[in-house]
């Protein structure tokens, strides 16, 4: 202890840091003994960057804990260097755990650390510790909400955020600090919206249930329209009030002002959101299935909503729990979309093995079911229910009957003989609630139950249940008269045995003998009064004032009070008959999938589902930066053409028709591409092209419908390759600045236009937009739906290459390259196919406008322009039987109606040449004459382009040898030297990409078969002398033959 | 999100707890044990209970209740998929989920709990990455940690988390490189009194344990994929190579998965492969009962049954049975009232069956309810569906790997009303 004044005189001497009599021995006395006042330079000394000095202090620090002293004054500079050094660990797992544990601390005083690490943590390198920085918000947030505004501001830096791994935890912290804060999600709607099918399950989940607040209260509800024109015929029919009284006001009155409102027009980010939440049914996570499931019923039009059944039934065969929940979510759905779930109605029938609880849900579902049509089924099921064993379980049956019976007057006497059939049941429950529910339907129809009602009158010297002996007196009362002699029967054996029976009994009996004192004051008189009397003393108030009240009522007193002379019409008035209803009823104000929902109370932090607003909000908030020229007025004006293509489409998009017809046109490459790979098994390397070629096949039938998707698929595959992003562009590679006018327009909207062709047509002739506008149309479109391509002219180009990096969050490392990727095309030409005069006045010519064909990919599609030069209009133009060789096959232009003189339409087909040459020869019948006609391709429109970087072409290149590679010398003529005029002539013979080259003097294009997806890859090495070697690497040699003689031909022409 | 978890065993003892975020009271559970009560069987305890500050959601499994607290709205089949992802995550690492088996884990059960959840919001769930951070306890391990003092804790990073495919670990090897497939079918039915099928439906999944080195790239093509009507994926299989080729593309994770749970379409006609023949009957007055059943193949395209098990609830007046059954062993429980049968094959020509008398609560009348008769059988060798694989091709490694595939179909909810 004597080294201590020393100590602390010595330390109070040097404060300066740095100095080496801080190594002190640990275990010295003169640590224990160090004074209390020292904090503040052990605080300075922790704030050093010099390791032994932090190291030092923290040995006092512990050595003052070790003594009992409170050192928690100092815990935040512990915090920060220890937890902290971590957090700027180069190791990106060390940094996520660092911030994870400093976040666990639940201490006030390390706020602003905590603050500062988040805040570091947010602009992280590594996507891990982003995410980490996202869960770390929250907790921040429980421990101190006075930093809300700084955390919106992380939280908002974090939702920009790119990359799937932070997107779920970012939205989490989102719906935990701010979920008022709508107007953050604006910018990144469309990236969640893509990103969300590769988010992990969890994340997903909460994505979905936010973006469907988030769309309640950013569009138009879908079904304005159809609350009118579909909802009404259902009424009448089933002739129930459930439909009315159901909607939300807003629709309904939405719904009665619609004549003044302009035809319903989804918006194109509504479409998207359930566009790409549609796959996520097929999650094995029940709770990613039930979100999109919710989201499909708030938030898709009624057509729609019915692909979700499949998935939840599906649900049913998982453990009880998450049964327990679907089926809620299902009878809440039934009730309001009853004919989604009919189809499936045996997967609710139920087995002596389900809990209870589900069995009743299960019940509840099929009452829901239950219609005109499906009844008797519905209803020999639960005849065998009424069986069971298990008693709760029968006597939810037999209510459930009865709401059967309420709902559908068909079946009501059989209902009820079924019932009446049940109270000679041994079990007195099942008798009880038969007569419940008998009671209710007999007040229905009260007159022509008689024999009913004396059956009931009856039991009431067996049944001890009081809401059965309550229900068969009150109806014996009402009815009294269809059983005159019976009813002062049964109020003598009441009164017998009044004192012994419960409460509401004792009520019922009251009320039958005011009734029957009123109708049959002869028989009833005295037992009236004896009842009264004896209700006078009765120990229950209710009973007592209830006795008294009525004496008062039907007694003719003195006074001869004004009451009594209407208290016939108080006591037998009739009596509106109940509604029986599910409770599952007007649930659905809740959201779905909600704990509030299955509570049917509102649980501590539930965020409400706005309605539908009237008028949707401004949609261009959620346009991502584009340039000025952007404007909201050329996005209307698509929106207005988009009308019909939405509104037609609405079924054509429907589930099964896509899932059916996509296989059946794939099941033919499926088998060729089989027997390629069967061959090349015997040597892993081709095994490996198998593998690339395969994958490549996959990326290009992907079509444009579902672009987006493909696109992120890509992306997984092919991380590391930046070109990857560029691959499913390959539909806007084909746009064509120079083709006809009525190209152009069709080229923004190759989206929405091909997908429906009749829409186009409508649009055929060709309008007065100028081409700048259509352009403008163009990228946002891109950036609305598609993944951007590139385009030749560089500012919109360098525009979209951000975009790209928007949408994907993958780095362009060859930028400088992007803009001249892609050759412009110019090749298209016209070619005729009829002429006019052979054509007696239709002239009709083609071109292949290298726009993948929407139908199906391996299609070229060819745009049909007719005019007709005659004097007279040509109808019915279509095409006719065409005569195919094997493998061809036509997808036919929908049928012109008419064509004026001297006007001109164009319609679009697809062709699948099934990569070779031969013609495709059809008829193209007016009413009244057929023309035979042929397309022949060339080779080089057999292909679309494919985007690889140098290497992945090189790698190809490397594997397509021997054979596969015919190679070609020419020289160039002067006219053919400069790169614009070589990459402009082998784009315009054949559908290729350019691909980048190290190289000057050499063009590498590449591109696929459309059938079979085999690669075509195209290399010309060109001395600056001219002369020039032409090398084609292509699995298919004819092709690659046939491609080499035409590029020849084009160069040296 | 999920702020507690509770582990509560069948006789109502909290033997584990776990907590996220700040501590909440065991007494919480309170609630729990209330409904537990009024429910009288454990299935029958409602999944979600609100409780005046708290939300209580819990599933079943394996004699334990999972019960996880909640304090603010989230959609309930979250927590309960999580539940179940925890339960599964126990199964994978131990074996079984028992309670002695997590109590003596204990330490790798927090371990394991505390990565799954951050703050109540679940962080890693896949299995893979789990075990790369906590290894699963093996009996060398245990022995080696006693001594050193060490820890389950792996000293090495996962990088799963941080790569494009999170399901799968980098640099797995094998020296024998296997990839096996079990498409195994389960017939749900209800058949009728009379023996005619009321519905029937066929629910399949592929299981599959792929132990393969590297990263290799699987591809499963089946002859008629359009006989799936329904699938889930495990999230590994690319969903847009489905949609357009209906092949099954992926990049497996390494061991055991569930990589397709699949509807087969309900316009097929569903094959029953057995016949159960009845006659159970109940005489008034009289406090004796006749039982007899057959159980006999019918659509088995050729192959045998087997593992059939015959299950029936009795009614309450039963008192005994004395039967005897032709093949197999029996049990009647006199309290729960079961009927069990063990079967084992039915030989076509001898058809096994099960006969005798049932005493009944003498002077009660007749039960009204016949009891249901549950049947569980398998065949081999055989998808009742008629599914075939039509190849696995692997891409992106070297090797030649091992290859199998076994159909297998079973009953599932296989019941015969009577």
């Amino acid at each position: 202890m004597s080294a201590a004044p020393a100590y602390s005189e010595d330390k109070g001497g040097s404060a300066g840091p740095g100095e080496p009599e801080y190594g002190h021995d640990p275990a010295s006395g003169g640590i224990f003994s160090s004074d209390y006042k020292r904090h503040d330079d052990l605080k300075e000394m922790l704030d050093t960057n010099k390791d032994s000095l932090k190291l030092e202090a923290m040995k006092r620090i512990v050595a003052m804990i070790a003594r009992g002293k409170n050192a928690s004054d100092l815990f935040p500079a512990v915090v920060k260097n220890v937890a902290c050094k971590n957090i700027e660990d180069p190791n990106q797992l060390i940094r996520a755990s660092a911030l994870r544990v400093l976040s666990s601390i639940r201490v006030p005083i390390i706020v602003p650390i905590m603050m500062l690490a988040i805040k570091e943590a947010a602009s992280d390198m590594s996507p891990y510790v982003r995410k980490t920085a996202a869960h770390a918000i929250p907790k921040l947030y429980s421990l101190d909400s006075d930093q809300k505004d700084q955390l919106i501001e992380v939280i908002e830096k974090l939702l920009a955020d790119k990359t799937t791994l932070v997107a779920g935890s970012v939205v989490m912290a989102f719906e935990e600090v701010c979920p008022e804060r709508i107007d953050l999600i604006h910018k990144n709607y469309r990236k969640l919206c893509n990103l969300l099918i590769d988010v992990e399950e969890w994340g997903q989940v909460v994505i979905i249930s936010m973006l469907t607040r988030y769309a309640r209260t950013q569009f138009l509800s879908p079904t304005q329209n159809e609350s009118l024109l579909e909802e009404n015929p259902e009424k009448a029919f089933y002739g129930s009030e459930e439909d009315e009284a159901k909607g939300p006001g807003s629709e309904e009155a939405a719904a009665t002002t619609l004549p003044a409102r302009k035809p319903y027009v989804m918006d194109p980010d509504h479409r998207l959101l359930l566009r790409n939440t549609k796959p996520l049914l097929q999650s094995r996570s029940a709770a990613v299935v039930m979100a999109v499931a919710q989201l499909y019923f708030h938030l898709a039009p009624k057509a729609e909503v019915g692909v979700i059944a499949k998935a939840l039934v599906r649900l049913l065969r998982s453990h009880s729990e998450v049964q327990y929940v679907v089926l809620q979510n299902v009878a809440t759905m039934s009730i309001k979309r009853r004919g989604m779930f009919e189809p499936y109605l045996k997967s609710f029938y139920i087995r002596s093995t389900d809990p209870t609880q589900i069995k009743v849900l299960k019940l509840e579902v099929l009452t829901n079911l239950a219609n005109e049509t499906n009844i008797p089924t519905v209803l020999r099921e639960f005849q065998t229910y009424i069986r069971s064993m298990d008693k709760d379980f029968v006597a939810a049956t037999i209510q459930a009957i009865g709401r059967c019976a309420t709902n559908i007057g068909r079946v009501r006497d059989t209902c009820l003989n079924g019932l009446v059939q049940l109270l000679s049941n041994r079990d007195e429950l099942v008798v009880a609630e038969s007569v419940v529910v008998i009671k209710k339907l007999l007040q229905m129809q009260p007159a022509q139950h008689g024999e009913i009602i004396k059956h009931l009158a009856k039991l009431t010297d067996n049944i001890q249940v009081p809401m059965a002996r309550a229900s068969i007196l009150w109806l014996i009362g009402e009815y009294c008269e269809h059983v005159p002699r019976i009813a002062p029967d049964v109020l003598r054996k009441m009164a017998k045995s009044f004192t012994a029976e419960e409460d509401i009994v004792k009520l019922q009996v009251i009320n039958l003998a005011a009734k029957l004192y009123l109708t049959n004051s002869k028989q009833t008189k005295l037992l009236t009064q004896y009842v009264l009397s004896l209700a006078k003393y009765d120990q229950n108030y209710d009973i007592r004032d209830r006795a008294r009240f009525t004496r008062q009522l039907i007694v003719p007193s003195e006074q001869g009070g004004a009451l009594s002379r209407h208290a016939k019409k108080l006591f037998l008035a009739p009596k509106p008959a109940p509604v029986l209803e599910s409770s599952f009823k007007d649930r659905d104000h809740f959201q779905l999938g909600s704990l509030s929902h299955l509570l049917n109370a509102k649980a501590t932090g539930y965020q409400e589902l706005p309605d539908w607003p009237e008028e949707a909000p401004d949609p261009s908030v959620r346009n991502v930066e584009v340039p000025e020229w952007t404007k909201c007025s050329s996005r209307e004006k698509r929106k207005e053409k988009e009308k019909p293509f939405y509104s037609d489409s609405e079924g054509e998009s429907g589930p099964t028709e896509s899932a059916d017809s996509d296989p059946e046109s794939e099941s033919e490459s499926d088998s060729k591409s089989s027997s390629a790979s069967g061959s090349g098994e015997s040597s892993s390397e081709s095994d490996n092209e198998d593998q690339d070629e395969d994958e490549e096949k996959g990326r290009s039938s992907e079509s444009e419908q579902s672009e987006e998707e493909g696109k992120k698929r890509q992306m997984k595959k092919r991380k590391k390759v930046p070109e990857g992003q560029g691959g499913g562009s390959s539909s806007d590679e084909g746009s064509d600045s120079s083709s006809s006018s009525s190209e152009s327009e069709m080229t923004p909207e190759t989206e929405e236009e091909q997908v429906e062709p009749a829409s186009w047509r409508k649009k055929a002739p060709p309008s007065s937009k100028s081409a700048p506008a259509a352009k403008e149309i163009s990228l946002l479109d891109l950036e609305d739906f598609t993944p951007p391509s590139i385009q030749p002219v560089s500012p919109p180009a360098a525009v979209s290459t951000s975009l790209a990096a928007d949408l994907e969050g993958l780095t362009l490392t060859d930028s400088p390259l992007a803009p001249s990727l892609l050759s412009p095309v110019s090749g298209v030409r016209k070619q005729e196919l009829l002429h006019r005069v052979a054509g007696e006045g239709l002239a009709v010519d083609y071109t292949f406008s290298r726009q993948p064909f929407a139908g199906d990919p391996h299609m070229v599609s060819v745009h049909i322009h007719f005019s007709n030069s005659s004097d007279t209009p040509i109808k019915g133009l279509h095409v006719g039987t065409p005569k195919l060789p094997a493998g061809i096959s036509i997808q036919e232009f929908p049928e012109i109606e008419s064509l004026a003189p001297g006007e001109s339409a164009t319609a679009v087909m697809g062709i699948n040449f099934c990569d070779s040459t031969q013609a495709a020869n059809f008829q193209l019948c007016t009413q009244t004459r057929q023309f035979y006609v042929s397309i022949q391709p060339p080779v080089g429109e057999l292909m679309a382009p494919v985007f690889m970087s140098e290497n992945e072409f090189k790698k190809e290149q490397g594997k397509l040898t021997g054979m596969n590679e015919i190679t070609e010398k020419l020289t160039l003529p002067d006219a053919c030297r400069s790169d614009h005029i070589v990459v402009q002539k082998v784009t315009a013979t054949a559908n290729l990409g350019r691909v980048p080259c190290g190289t000057s003097d050499e063009y590498r294009f590449a591109g696929r078969t459309l059938t079979s997806g085999s690669l075509v890859l195209l290399t010309l090495d060109a001395r600056p002398t001219g002369a020039a070697q032409l090398t084609v690497n292509s699995e298919k040699m004819v092709i690659g033959t046939m491609l080499v003689k035409d590029v020849v031909q084009a160069l040296t022409q | 999100m999920i702020h507690s978890l509770f582990l509560i065993n069948s006789s109502g003892d909290i033997f584990l707890e776990k907590h996220w975020k700040s501590v909440v009271s065991r007494s919480v559970c309170d609630y729990f044990f209330e409904a537990q009560e009024r429910a009288t069987e454990a299935e029958n305890v409602p999944p979600v209970i609100p409780t005046p500050h708290h939300y209580l959601l819990s599933v079943y499994r394996h004699k334990i209740f999972f019960v996880a607290v909640i304090q603010t709205e989230v959609p309930p089949l979250f927590v309960i998929e999580f539940l179940h992802r925890v339960v599964d995550t126990f199964q994978d690492y131990f074996g079984v989920c028992s309670e002695p088996v997590i109590k003596d884990n204990v330490v790798v059960v927090y371990e394991v709990l505390e990565e799954m959840l951050d703050n109540g919001f679940p962080l890693a769930t896949e299995s893979n990455i789990l075990k790369e951070l906590i290894k699963p306890p093996t009996i060398l391990r245990t022995v080696v940690n006693t001594i050193t003092g060490s820890t389950n804790v792996g000293d090495q990073l996962p990088t799963g988390q941080l790569s494009v495919v999170p399901w799968r670990r980098t640099g797995v090897k094998y020296t024998n490189n296997e990839a096996y497939f079990d498409v195994i079918e389960e017939i749900d039915a209800i058949i009728d009194k009379s023996g005619s099928t009321i519905t029937a439906e066929i629910q399949g999944v592929i299981d599959a344990c792929v132990k393969l080195t590297g990263m290799p790239d699987l591809t499963l093509s089946f002859m008629n994929p359009r006989l799936l009507d329904d699938v889930s994926f495990h999230p590994c299989v690319r969903f847009k190579r489905w949609e357009s080729e209906r092949i099954l593309s992926f990049i497996p994770p390494d061991g055991n998965f569930r990589l397709l749970s699949y509807h087969v379409s309900a316009q097929n006609l569903v094959a029953i492969p057995v016949y159960v023949k009845h006659s159970i009957s109940f005489r008034d007055s009289s406090s004796l009962g006749r039982f007899e059943i057959t159980v006999g193949p019918k659509q088995t395209m050729g192959k045998t049954v087997e593992g059939v098990t015959v299950a029936s609830q009795m009614p309450r007046g039963v008192l005994n049975m004395s039967l005897t059954p032709s093949q197999g062993t029996h049990a009647f429980d006199p309290v729960t009232k079961m009927l069990s049968w063990d079967v084992g094959k039915i030989n076509p020509q001898k058809l096994p069956s099960l006969k005798g008398t049932m005493s009944l609560q003498a002077g009660a009348s007749k039960p009204d309810e016949n009891p249901t008769i549950n049947l569980q059988f398998k065949i081999q060798q055989l998808a009742i569906s008629g599914l075939k694989v039509n190849r696995l091709d692997m891409y992106g490694e070297k090797y030649k790997p091992f290859k199998g595939i076994k159909y297998m179909t079973k009953a599932g909810k296989f019941q015969v009303r009577t």
